[in-house]
């Protein structure tokens, strides 16, 4: 497999390297692998710290700045930052405020980012998103992945803590988006970690992966390869089968590319979902097209719906400006 | 009777249990890659090498040896290894307390103290296709053994054989707890990566705690 690295050892380091160059606005603390917003800590706001394995890109250092993250800890691909990098980002943020965890539901992360919490010197809230219908939910099992959603609670609770709430607030606002949040993705290839050179899965050319999450690791099934309009029928039907999705102020809806579908594609899915969700009677408010959590060079895609209100809407329109969302500011 | 558990001892398990990880990366990696993401081997080594380096300049009792050990992993591994292995460690640590050595009573009960630490941090049970599954029944066979009489090289090896048995059960199991989880029943039918190398940690325990040549 062929990618624009130089030791498979070095991806991060070099990576965050460029992150440095490109945006002089962040600060990127290279030996704890943390990314900041040049001003953080703020005094008086309440700090947010996410973070995660690698691989995501833009999630979740593409996604700090004003009006979203104060901070991201950067784990190594697909593993999970370690606590000292968490601890590091949370201390670097604490504006006195206290600081939000926001948490894919993984193991690993949900650990790492425990043991940070218990050795924090500040007060410490986390959220832990687990949107992924593609997970069966129940007492038995660690419950549903954190995906799309995800990018959702990092923008709408950032604009909660910029507009100066209270951590128990803004850790409100950030449940409320999870709790109103649903997703479902699909692989049309899987994906190569740097470290390993090959393929996570094999994946037949005239076969897709339905119901994957964002490690490369396989989904819930195997079908034929079918038309754009199906494959958004499969990502859409669980949706809506698992969550009450019609009335109140309509939905934010969100398609999102994996890291190697094109965007064209992905404006040719919004079609296809924008209009099941119009066949099913539920108004499309917003929406966002792109690729904001990948699974490095993946192809397929993953759809997110948000159940949107009054107070959300106001939050998801509030000015963001980060490297890879940035509007009215 | 004169077994004990002291610097040296813990020096040489954590040694070969680095070594055994070194040999085994393939293994641990492509047992993940068939039901979790495919880092097990890689993770566990870089922090079992750090261990390594990390206990070559520290010079101290267990506890300190045991507690420079999970804070390393904790540092260096990531994943869910990183806290379940670092958490091991610590509680194996807070156990020996400040014990120049361990009777086998007391290695017994530092190992049950680490197996609790590995619950309250992952939440596992019997039977979820983890690291537990293969470190639970070391730890009764071990206890069992010693209640019975027997020798610490006995007990040892009884803690090993039952280790083995439980990673080999993890196989016809459905995971319930990690990545692997997410797979349902696809995930039945792979041996835990989190099992085998449990299984290795008790393994290499019993060859390297174990009296035989020594008095």
């Amino acid at each position: 497999m062929k990618k624009l690295i130089n030791a498979p050892a070095d991806v991060l380091a070099e990576a965050l390297l460029g992150v440095e160059a490109a945006h002089p606005d962040l600060r990127v603390d290279h030996q704890n692998r943390v990314i900041f917003r040049g001003d953080a800590p703020r005094a008086g706001k309440v700090g947010l710290v996410s973070g995660g394995g690698s691989g995501h890109e833009p999630l979740h250092g593409g996604f700090v700045g004003p009006g979203m993250l104060d901070a991201a800890a950067c784990g190594e691909v697909f593993t999970s930052p370690v606590p000292d990098q968490i601890l590091a980002a949370t201390r670097g943020v604490d504006g006195g405020a206290g600081v939000l965890h926001i948490v894919k539901n993984y193991t690993g992360d949900v650990m790492n980012f425990e043991m940070a919490a218990e050795l924090a010197d500040t007060e410490v809230v986390a959220v832990v998103t687990d949107d992924d219908v593609a997970v069966q939910d129940s007492l038995y099992t660690v419950g549903r992945r954190g995906v799309g959603v995800t990018v959702l609670v990092e923008k709408i609770a950032g604009a909660a803590a910029e507009s100066g709430r209270s951590l128990s607030e803004v850790a409100d606002v950030a449940r409320k988006v999870n709790a109103q949040g649903r997703s479902m993705g699909l692989a049309l290839t899987s994906c190569t970690v740097p470290a390993a050179g090959s393929p996570t899965f094999d994946l037949p050319e005239d076969q897709i992966e339905v119901g994957i999450g964002i490690h490369g690791e396989p989904g819930r099934t195997r079908v034929p390869l079918a038309p754009a309009s199906e494959m958004a029928q499969m990502l859409v039907d669980p949706i809506l089968d698992d969550h009450e999705f019609t009335g109140g102020d309509g939905v934010l809806a969100f398609v999102n590319g994996m890291g190697g579908s094109p965007l064209i594609e992905l404006y040719l899915m919004y079609h296809e979902v924008n209009r099941l969700l119009g066949k099913a009677g539920i108004t499309v408010a917003r929406s966002l097209v792109g690729s904001y959590i990948t699974s490095l060079d993946m192809a397929g895609c993953s759809v997110t719906l948000l159940k949107l209100d009054d107070e959300l809407l106001r939050l998801w329109d509030a000015p963001v400006r980060t490297s890879a969302l940035r509007w009215g500011a | 009777m004169s077994a004990v558990v002291d610097a040296g001892a813990i020096r040489s398990w954590l040694g070969l249990f680095a070594e055994e990880v070194g040999s085994h990366v393939d293994l641990l990696t492509q047992l993940d890659a068939a039901i979790g993401d495919a880092d097990h081997g890689t993770n566990l080594d870089r922090g079992m090498k750090a261990v390594s380096g990390a206990l070559a300049t520290a010079d101290a009792e267990p506890g300190v040896l045991l507690k420079t050990t999970g804070m390393t992993l904790v540092s260096t591994v990531g994943g869910a290894s990183g806290p379940l292995y670092g958490t091991f460690f610590l509680r194996m640590a807070g156990s020996a307390s400040d014990a120049d050595s361990l009777d086998p009573d007391a290695f017994a009960a530092a190992l049950r103290a680490g197996l609790e630490g590995v619950v309250a941090r992952g939440r596992a049970q019997a039977g979820d296709k983890t690291m537990f599954d293969a470190l639970a029944p070391a730890c009764d066979a071990l206890d069992e053994a010693l209640a019975s009489g027997a020798t610490f090289d006995d007990a040892l090896r009884a803690a090993s054989v039952a280790a083995d048995a439980g990673r080999d059960a993890t196989t016809p199991m459905l995971a319930r707890k990690g990545r692997a989880s997410y797979l349902g029943e696809r995930s039945v039918g792979h041996q835990d990566p989190g099992a085998t190398s449990a299984a290795l940690l008790v393994a290499t325990a019993a060859r390297a705690l174990s009296t035989g040549a020594s008095p």
